[in-house]
């Protein structure tokens, strides 16, 4: 299904802040917002849902010094026990700064990609850039047209005090 | 000398940038903090200046400084070359020093790669916001840095081509693994993870800035290459939310993980019984040695850029001071490991531990031992005055001594302990071949030519983070107005 879209275009990211808030208050319903770089505090006012990146990171690190940790008794003391100077077979505490370095590299490597396939970001995607400097100094807000009483020109009028550059209507496209 | 963005700091220039402020708001410059970024930048601005610099044909300054550092790698890999096809016994060797120039080397550029871990992540954890005109530089320092660090140990291994060995792999040799409470494992893992992590936080961070130059680029090569690399990225608030906690949680990893990979390092020498070695303060030691080394590094590295980049907008004296007082504060922090160490083998009443002290100070490398005392401890000291950390000749130059200095460190704590331990009868003494000195030379070589490559092919800034600082001490609606 396509829909009909507004798009939006500011210039600094104080007005981007107090539109988004503003159109949010309104019951507008907005897309997306498009940003040279992350302003913070936009992620709230439009409402987007904390990721839960940080709970893949955690369970990522723990088995990757899970699996690092019983690889080294499974190596050290099963597979191929060898009596290093009388230690113990299993010296965890000689074990601990490699568990250390994997469990990083797991959350570490594991985050990202997470990252990458949550955002859908991978080598070769066609990206469908919104406005042609929204990645050098353009702000943008995408509203979706909801139904026939929406009304761009109260939108314009909403949006004026903050500085609107560009206002137009799109057609979204089919993926 | 005058640096011509002192004038920036300036009341003057203060005064005319409150001018230009809209009369309606005040300038409020009383209030916030000075600026990080100068020539009151708008986002296109910094979009143009950074980007610009890929496009132009590279100076003949360019040409110059990467014609010496390649070369300079020239006699590197003519040396390793050497080196690989005869033994390690063309270095200077001998059955006593089993290790010296080659382990001094990798300690030292470990140590340098520290620095841009610490900008990056730490820095970032304790939301010190100068760090995004260094970042990306020192980042890449980071990496060409522990590059050559690993070289070292592979190299030393005579036999590069079974460096693998290191790695815990199924084979069949019946089952034979790796020993896992050998230091060295722990280091092979803590260099290779650091690595990693450090490529992947740099990549990471630049995603944003590559999409930048993609939409911006009218090459069509560049704009497939950077719409490779850039993944498709299109700034949409949803990635930017889950991005500034990926790097948020990158950072914390990366934190612990730069401590622990040099305390892993310390331990090489810290887990063995030979005197001066054998010591609970080296992994600290090494630690603050570390980021103390790194940061001298970031300077020298970043006088240079930002004179020859003309980036002395986005690094500029703030920047410059800041990195002096961390270099102060780590100095301190060197110098009484030094100090520590001393009293602890007077106190220790161990014959041996007094020995090796004595013998750093005033034995056959007592000239290095001094040589790193007034570069590591004296050196720094000048740091306190403002003037001196704001002449960026000066600083300049006491970057470079702290740089040697930080190598005689590591040289000092490898040699004396190594020439003189228990049994007198096996003392010897170390003296570097030219193909040791080729060596060292062919890393530098190395790290100069990645970081000039850097340089000519990436953006040397962060520019979505130095966007996100321009409002950064500025009045919000001046800025961009």
């Amino acid at each position: 299904m396509s829909r009909r879209l507004l798009v939006s275009v500011f210039g600094n990211e104080h007005d981007l802040l107090g539109a988004t808030k503003a159109a949010r208050e309104k019951g507008y319903e907005i897309v997306d917002v498009y940003t040279p770089y992350a302003v913070h505090g936009l992620d709230t006012a439009m409402g987007v849902r904390p990721t839960r990146l940080a709970y893949v990171c955690f369970a990522l690190g723990l088995s990757g010094a899970v699996a690092k940790l019983g690889f080294q008794i499974w190596t050290s003391a099963w597979n191929w026990p060898v009596n290093v100077g009388g230690k113990p077979l299993i010296s965890i505490p000689a074990f601990v700064p490699v568990t250390f370095e994997v469990m990083v590299l797991f959350a570490g490597v594991g985050t990202v990609l997470a990252f990458f396939l949550r955002s859908k970001l991978f080598p070769g995607k066609k990206p469908s850039v919104v406005y042609d400097r929204v990645t050098d100094d353009r702000f943008v807000l995408v509203l979706a047209e909801t139904d026939a009483a929406f009304d761009v020109r109260k939108v314009r009028e909403m949006f004026k005090p903050f500085g609107l550059l560009h206002l137009e209507e799109r057609l979204e496209k089919e993926e | 000398m005058v640096e011509p963005s002192t004038a920036a700091f300036a009341p003057a220039a203060i005064d005319t940038h409150a001018v230009a402020t809209p009369a309606e708001h005040k300038p409020a410059w009383s209030i916030l903090r000075k600026p990080l970024i100068l020539g009151r930048k708008t986002y296109g601005e910094v979009t143009h200046d950074i980007c610009s610099l890929l496009d132009r044909k590279p100076t003949a300054a360019w040409w110059g400084a990467f014609f010496v550092a390649a070369s300079v790698l020239g006699i590197g890999i003519a040396s390793v070359t050497y080196l690989i096809a005869t033994g390690v016994g063309v270095w200077g060797l001998n059955n006593t020093v089993g290790w010296a120039f080659d382990i001094t080397n990798f300690v030292f550029w470990i140590g340098i790669g520290h620095a841009g871990t610490l900008i990056s992540a730490i820095l970032f954890l304790f939301r010190q916001r100068w760090r995004t005109s260094v970042n990306r530089s020192a980042e890449a320092m980071t990496i060409f840095a522990v590059i050559c660090a690993g070289l070292f140990p592979i190299i030393h291994t005579g036999r590069p081509w079974f460096a693998y060995w290191l790695i815990p792999y199924p084979n069949t040799r019946g089952p034979l693994w790796v020993n896992f409470r050998s230091p060295l494992v722990w280091d092979m893992f803590a260099i290779a993870c650091y690595f990693t992590i450090s490529l992947v936080f740099w990549y990471v961070g630049l995603i944003p800035d590559l999409a930048t130059l993609r939409d911006r680029t009218k090459s069509k090569i560049k704009k497939a290459i950077y719409s490779f690399f850039s993944l498709g990225w299109e700034g949409s608030t949803r990635t930017w939310h889950r991005y500034e906690k990926l790097y948020l949680l990158l950072a914390g990893l990366a934190t612990p993980l730069v401590v622990s990979v040099h305390t892993i390092v310390s331990w090489d020498f810290a887990t063995s019984i030979i005197p001066g070695w054998h010591t609970t303060i080296l992994p600290p030691y090494f630690v603050a040695g570390a980021v103390f080394s790194g940061f001298a590094m970031v300077l020298t590295l970043m006088l240079i850029t930002r004179k020859v980049m003309a980036l002395e907008d986005y690094i500029t004296l703030y920047h410059i001071e800041q990195m002096c007082k961390i270099i102060i504060a780590t100095g301190g922090m060197v110098a009484l490991a030094y100090m520590t160490e001393l009293f602890v083998a007077y106190y220790s009443g161990n014959e041996y531990e007094r020995f090796t002290f004595i013998n750093r100070a005033l034995g056959p490398y007592a000239w290095t031992y001094w040589t790193m005392v007034s570069c590591n401890v004296l050196v720094p000291q000048f740091f306190w005055f403002k003037k001196i950390r704001t002449n960026v000749t000066a600083v300049f130059i006491l970057s470079i001594f702290i740089n040697i200095g930080m190598w005689f460190e590591r040289f000092v704590i490898v040699m004396t302990s190594l020439t003189r331990d228990y049994l007198p009868a096996s003392w010897a003494g170390f003296t570097p071949t030219l193909l040791d000195i080729g060596t060292l030379m062919g890393s530098f070589g190395l790290f100069f030519t990645l970081f000039l490559l850097f340089a000519r092919f990436l953006p040397m800034i962060a520019i979505g983070e130095v966007k996100a600082v321009l409002s950064y001490g500025v009045h919000p609606k001046g800025e961009n107005a």
